[in-house]
């Protein structure tokens, strides 16, 4: 009774203060705003209107509709034009383009006997009279550019000469499930709830115990009877409710903006999310024991923060790192509840068939909940 | 004689190498007001911490209402107020809110909770700040509602570290009527500072420095025992005179209150206003038209001598 008056006393108190924090106030609604504009618009996989150049050595009608027929992919902009492949790669190292086609002087030759047009004499599937129409020269220092110009390697070249394609049978056939357009937003949208709920709980609380050891209030806290698990319980509640403003903002735009589908349950949603808000928040308090000034707590925010967000699998996929850094990711809370957000939010799976995750995320903050209290001495020393 | 509040046996604290507090022997008594006394840097508040729990000794034994420091700490919390020397309430909330959060950690809800913190807010004349932030208050309001928030539930034993220190003299009167309201209530009341018209209305105080008791007794008992006359000289070139009188072995100190010298000196000389006149050396600027007048010593004057005693 005396203790959940203490809890209350506490929560009332932090949301006070937090209430009075205009700027911390206005961050907790600007934080997920901007970031989701920011990831939503600006993250993109499938890129787009890459600039490139030519070095035309052709000069003919064809290499200009060649040209075209490629710009009409979107993938890439042709913006230059050079007189010499030395020139072209000048271009590609200091970035004015990315990739340069090269055409050579006997593109009809090589485009009539090519497989995609299959003008048959001499048989055009013969790998040694047909050769590539054209050569791209890219800046393979990006991944993401050199693959989309690899994409277009297998390009049809049907309109170019408006006649029909005569296209092998694919070797395998593919059906992409949930996100068959391949939009980024779907993938981004659910994983950006887990990287922005990581960094403000961690952030608010981290602060939260050094905060008052630096204002002087913490030598009156400990004079008085308050436990430091029901300082811990106090301080954390007002920001549940917070991370659960930030999911709604999130999702919900997301879905209004880009689409994002919600699948799932969302009862289920919520109960992952409030296991994740739990999991953050005392990672926070803990930080907040270990640290002797803000500044420290915000080093070691940062510190939580970037394995987070490149090892979660919201970045790369979980599937593609070495080893050790798997085990590193599965330390990490945000690792689990990106597979559970994006379980539920878009392939509607139910949570208890990912009950290890579920398992990781309750486990993590009572041990945090119980370092924190340990930790939190109530004297001076 | 009842058991005491404060009972400490040579107690100590270091930080590092530098000693803090050195074998401290304390016995405050039940119901009255006890007072450190001392300049910064004594180890006023390091003591104050060590008797509230929140500092351990590094040697030595602590007893606080009966509870054995610092392992029974945490039940000594419900039954002592600590009002500490920096303002530790919230800036950021207002003087109702932070009487409600202390009141509710305190387990102090409802109708008994509003009836309290009115009647603090009527005992330290704050009624109409008690809507203002405790940040935006001024010195002597915020010393208020920091005594306010230290006794809301009631302790027995109540510690004030420089509670006035930035009360101006009136304030400050008011302040101590105060605290003698608290204490004929039955509280006992551990209180520093370095006023030594505060350190005056203690019923005892002790006397620290560089983390030494120096003395320890009732303000008029250690005026008694403190071991030297005082002598009170008007005359004039008093700036000489004093330094003359410093050089004499039996004067403990000299120093100048507006056209009078007031100088210490030591007790074994029998008659030091005869003592005085004698003196060859003065002769010069110790006119025979100087009054010179034996006085009651103050507070200051035991500060001095016990204060003095090392160098
Ligand atoms: N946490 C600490 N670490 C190291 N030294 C400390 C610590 N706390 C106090 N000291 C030192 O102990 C000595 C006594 O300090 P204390 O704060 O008790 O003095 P005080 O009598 O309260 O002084 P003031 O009148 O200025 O408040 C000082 O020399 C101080 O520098
Ligand atoms: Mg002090």
């Amino acid at each position: 009774m005396n203790s959940l008056l203490r809890i209350q006393a506490v929560f009332i108190k932090e949301l006070m203060q937090l209430k009075r924090d205009r700027m911390t106030f206005g961050m907790v609604l600007m934080i997920p705003l901007i970031q989701l504009m920011l990831f939503g618009y600006a993250i993109n996989t499938n890129v787009r209107g890459i600039p490139v150049g030519v070095v035309d050595y052709s000069s003919s009608a064809l290499s200009r509709i060649l040209m075209q027929t490629i710009g009409a992919t979107q993938v890439v902009k042709f913006s230059h034009q050079y007189m010499t492949v030395a020139d072209a790669e000048a271009a590609i190292a200091r970035t004015e383009v990315r990739a340069v086609l090269v055409i050579p002087k006997d593109v009809g030759q090589r485009l009539a006997r090519h497989s995609t047009v299959g003008l048959a004499t001499p048989a055009s599937s013969d790998q040694e009279t047909s050769r590539p129409v054209a050569h791209w020269l890219v800046d393979g220092s990006d991944n993401m550019i050199a693959g989309a110009i690899k994409s277009l390697r297998n390009m049809p070249l049907a309109e170019l000469l408006s006649k029909p394609v005569n296209r092998g049978v694919p070797t395998f056939e593919v059906t992409l499930l949930y996100n068959p357009e391949q939009r980024t937003a779907v993938n981004v949208v659910p994983g950006l709830v887990a990287i922005i709920l990581t960094m403000t709980m961690i952030m608010f609380t981290s602060a939260a115990i050094v905060r008052e050891r630096e204002r002087g209030n913490l030598e009156m806290l400990i004079t008085t009877p308050v436990r430091p698990i029901e300082l811990m319980l106090g301080k954390i509640i007002p920001y549940m409710f917070i991370g659960a403003i930030q999911v709604i903002i999130i999702l919900g735009l997301g879905h209004l903006i880009f689409n994002v589908p919600i699948n799932g349950s969302l009862i289920q949603l919520a109960g992952a999310t409030f296991l994740f808000i739990m999991a953050s928040l005392t990672l926070g308090l803990v930080i907040s024991t270990i640290a002797r000034n803000q500044l420290q707590s915000m080093q070691m925010t940062i510190f939580v923060l970037l394995p987070s967000i490149l090892l979660s699998g919201f970045v790369f996929p979980y599937d593609g790192m070495p080893e050790p850094a798997q085990y590193l990711s599965e330390v990490l809370p945000a690792t689990h509840f990106v597979r559970l957000i994006r379980g539920v939010v878009l392939r509607d799976v139910q949570v208890v068939d990912m009950s290890f995750d579920l398992y990781w995320l309750v486990i993590f903050t009572l041990v945090g909940l119980l370092v924190a209290s340990l930790r939190f001495k109530k004297n001076l020393d | 004689m009842s058991q005491p509040v404060i009972k400490t046996l040579g107690l100590n604290r270091n930080f590092g190498d530098l000693k803090a507090i050195q074998s401290l022997d304390l016995e405050v008594e039940k119901g009255t007001i006890y007072g450190f006394l001392g300049p910064n840097g004594c180890g006023k508040t390091t003591a104050i911490r060590m008797l509230t729990g929140l500092l351990k000794p590094t040697s030595g034994e602590v007893e606080v209402l009966g509870y054995s420091l610092p392992d029974d700490a945490e039940k000594l919390r419900r039954k002592i107020g600590y009002m500490t020397q920096r303002f530790s309430l919230y800036e950021d909330l207002t003087v109702t809110e932070n009487l409600q959060f202390v009141a509710k950690i305190y387990g102090l809800s409802g109708s008994q909770q509003k009836a309290r913190i009115n009647e603090l807010l009527d005992i330290y004349g704050l009624e109409n700040q008690s809507r203002q932030m405790a940040g935006s208050m001024s010195g002597g309001q915020r010393q208020r509602l920091g005594l306010a928030a230290a006794i809301l539930h009631k302790p027995e034993l109540l510690f004030l570290d420089e509670p006035t220190s930035a009360v101006d003299p009136e304030n400050r009167r008011e302040f101590w009527e105060q605290l003698f309201d608290l204490c004929d209530q039955g509280t006992s009341i551990l209180v520093s500072t370095h006023y030594m018209d505060e350190a005056e209305r203690c019923h005892k105080l002790a006397i620290l420095e560089d983390g030494v008791k120096r003395a320890d007794g009732s303000p008029d008992e250690l005026m008694r025992t403190m071991g030297a006359h005082v002598v009170e000289i008007a005359s004039s070139n008093l700036r000489e005179l004093k330094q003359e009188l410093l050089l004499l072995p039996p004067v403990v100190s000299a120093a100048q209150l507006g056209a009078r010298l007031r100088v210490l000196i030591a007790d074994s000389i029998e008659d030091p206003v005869g003592y005085l006149r004698q003196q060859n050396s003065l002769s010069g600027n110790l006119s025979a038209s100087a009054s010179l007048a034996l006085v009651r010593p103050s507070l200051e004057d035991v500060f001095v001598t016990c204060t003095g005693k090392r160098r």
